[in-house]
């Protein structure tokens, strides 16, 4: 079953497709990752998933729930992250986590327990009692995840849970990610972090411009791009290749993307022997989910 | 739906009730506007408490309740809030609770320092039930200020100062609307906190200008008015607030 079914979904702000005819689904008990560039629509897919935002045309369904027709229902069913969002900073760990769990109409023994095991299992336990302001980001963000998970959603939307979080905050998340999953949740995750997203999602869809370019698995997006192999190359100062065909520029590096990696490095010897330049740097490799999706979004950089 | 409401109010309360600052200046503002108008005049105390406690209350009622759409906006915390299974009633009624119980709380102050004077209130269940009408209008007047779509608490406070000031100069607080001209009583009619200051009068002093029923009357149907506006444009307006 479909957990999430999005069909010609359009939005437009003040006449500029924010979002325009987007279209996929997302099976249940898996983990969906949604990228594009900062602009790109990501943002308010998710406002009008979570029923923040109406859109102005095209249909969404959440659980099966019409996202507009039936918008509370569909919100008691899901548990929401969203992107730059923050508890009440006034308030204590503990306090915001009963306030929630009272919006989502939960008794309060339960609710008491529900957080109570949560805030072990992102270990700020011993921070209940402080006030918001005073956590870290790292904390706030396993505050804002605890807070997402005290009504025991079957799906839960993350936009962008682990942006600007130190190693172990990012690493508390991602665990509890997969164990989510494992449980048979269904999550939507926007990541900036393209090995994140290839580690933990089963499904990726690329977004970009409003408009949907890719909706694959990680390792079906990196065999859809021109060559099976993509071959790095750094020189000791920036150059042009435009003569080669598909190559991406990042810094001194370039990536170029090939079927015959012999030809495509001696090619690169032979240019730098004709420019005198010093090859500083060469690797070989696949193409990482970083590559398509730079190559499918026209190599514009955030994710 | 009345769990979550008092959910909302609990965190209103806690957010932005409580502080030391908003308690003070719900309290003292009045008090030293009133006094910067009684000072050097020769008025009774019973002339004076029922301005005051009309003050107390239109200004208490309606200080914070404008600015938590804003500040929620800014801080970031509304898009949580609203991915919440509710509606924006349950959030403007949570709003408009904790107003209520903040004017009321306030307006205490006011009648305590009337009896200190030895001013005496004659009707108390009558202004017992103003009170509590009253706050309850004040409080939807002040949501209906945070309508905009801003995250700018100073573009709030704007409009909302341009509207309460004229009304606490035009509702009988300073001078009586017996005194008013013709058109000065046409004008005064318009205030909501007209009919408050008559009620309050008449409880303390023993003497209204309009009805008793009519003052109620048009409190209730201020109410009313205010709260439909309130929960209409936000329902129009959240949304833009993203």
């Amino acid at each position: 079953m479909e957990a999430i079914a999005v069909e010609n979904l359009s939005k437009s702000f003040n006449g500029l497709k924010a979002v325009d005819r987007v279209s996929f689904s997302v099976h249940e008990g898996k983990i969906f990752g949604f990228l594009g560039p900062n602009g790109a629509g990501k943002t308010t897919t998710v406002r009008i998933l979570t029923g923040v935002i109406e859109p102005d045309s095209g249909k969404a369904s959440v659980l099966g729930f019409d996202v507009v027709k039936e918008t509370l229902k569909a919100r008691e069913k899901i548990g929401v992250v969203p992107e730059a969002a923050n508890a009440y900073p006034d308030l204590s760990v503990w306090k915001n986590m009963m306030l929630t769990a009272a919006l989502y109409g939960i008794e309060r023994r339960e609710a008491e327990s529900k957080a109570d095991e949560l805030l072990g299992v992102f270990g700020i336990s011993e921070r209940k009692d402080s006030r918001v302001k005073t956590l870290s980001k790292g904390m706030k963000q396993r505050l804002m995840l605890s807070m997402a998970l005290v009504s025991d959603p079957e799906l839960l939307f993350l936009d962008e849970p682990t942006s600007g979080l130190d190693v172990a905050s990012a690493r508390i998340i991602r665990e509890k990610i997969m164990e989510l999953s494992r449980e048979g949740r269904t999550i939507f995750l926007t990541s900036h972090n393209m090995e994140e997203v290839s580690m933990l999602c089963d499904r990726v869809g690329i977004i970009n411009h409003g408009r949907i370019v890719a909706v694959e698995r990680p390792g079906d997006l990196r065999d859809r791009i021109g060559g099976s192999l993509a071959v790095e190359v750094e020189f000791d100062r920036k150059v042009d290749l435009t003569g080669f065909p598909d190559v991406k520029a990042r810094g001194n590096r370039y990536v170029l993307y090939t079927t015959d990696a012999h030809d495509t490095i001696c090619s690169i010897v032979d240019f730098a022997s004709r420019n005198g330049l010093r090859i500083t740097g060469l690797n070989l490799h696949a193409p990482s989910l970083e590559d398509v999706f730079l190559k499918l979004t026209g190599g514009e950089s955030d994710a | 739906m009345l769990r979550k409401i008092w959910a909302i109010t609990k965190k209103n309360i806690l957010m932005y009730y409580l502080k030391g600052p908003v308690v003070i200046f719900g309290v003292l503002f009045p008090l030293f506007l009133f006094l910067a108008f009684y000072i050097g005049r020769s008025l009774s105390a019973e002339f004076l408490i029922p301005g005051l406690l009309a003050m107390t209350l239109f200004f208490t009622s309606t200080s914070v309740s404008p600015v938590i759409m804003p500040w929620e906006t800014q801080m970031k915390t509304l898009e949580r809030l609203i991915s919440c299974p509710i509606t924006v009633r349950t959030m403007i009624f949570g709003d408009i609770l904790a107003s209520f119980i903040f004017g009321i709380i306030i307006s205490i102050v006011p009648v305590v320092i009337g009896m200190v004077m030895g001013v005496g209130v004659k009707a108390p269940l009558t202004l017992g039930a103003a009170i509590i009408i009253g706050a309850f209008a004040f409080s939807s007047l002040g949501l209906l200020f945070s309508t905009i779509p801003t995250d700018l608490v100073s573009n709030v406070m704007m409009l909302s100062n341009l509207v309460k000031f004229p009304l606490i100069f035009i509702s009988g607080i300073f001078i009586p609307v017996s005194e008013l001209p013709d058109w000065g009583v046409a004008v005064a009619s318009l205030s909501p906190l007209t009919y408050f200051t008559d009620i309050a009068r008449f409880s303390i002093e023993g003497y209204a200008f309009y009805p008793l029923y009519l003052d109620f009357l048009l409190l209730i149907a201020s109410a009313v008015l205010f709260l439909v506006l309130a929960v209409k444009l936000h329902e129009r307006t959240l949304v833009r607030r993203f």
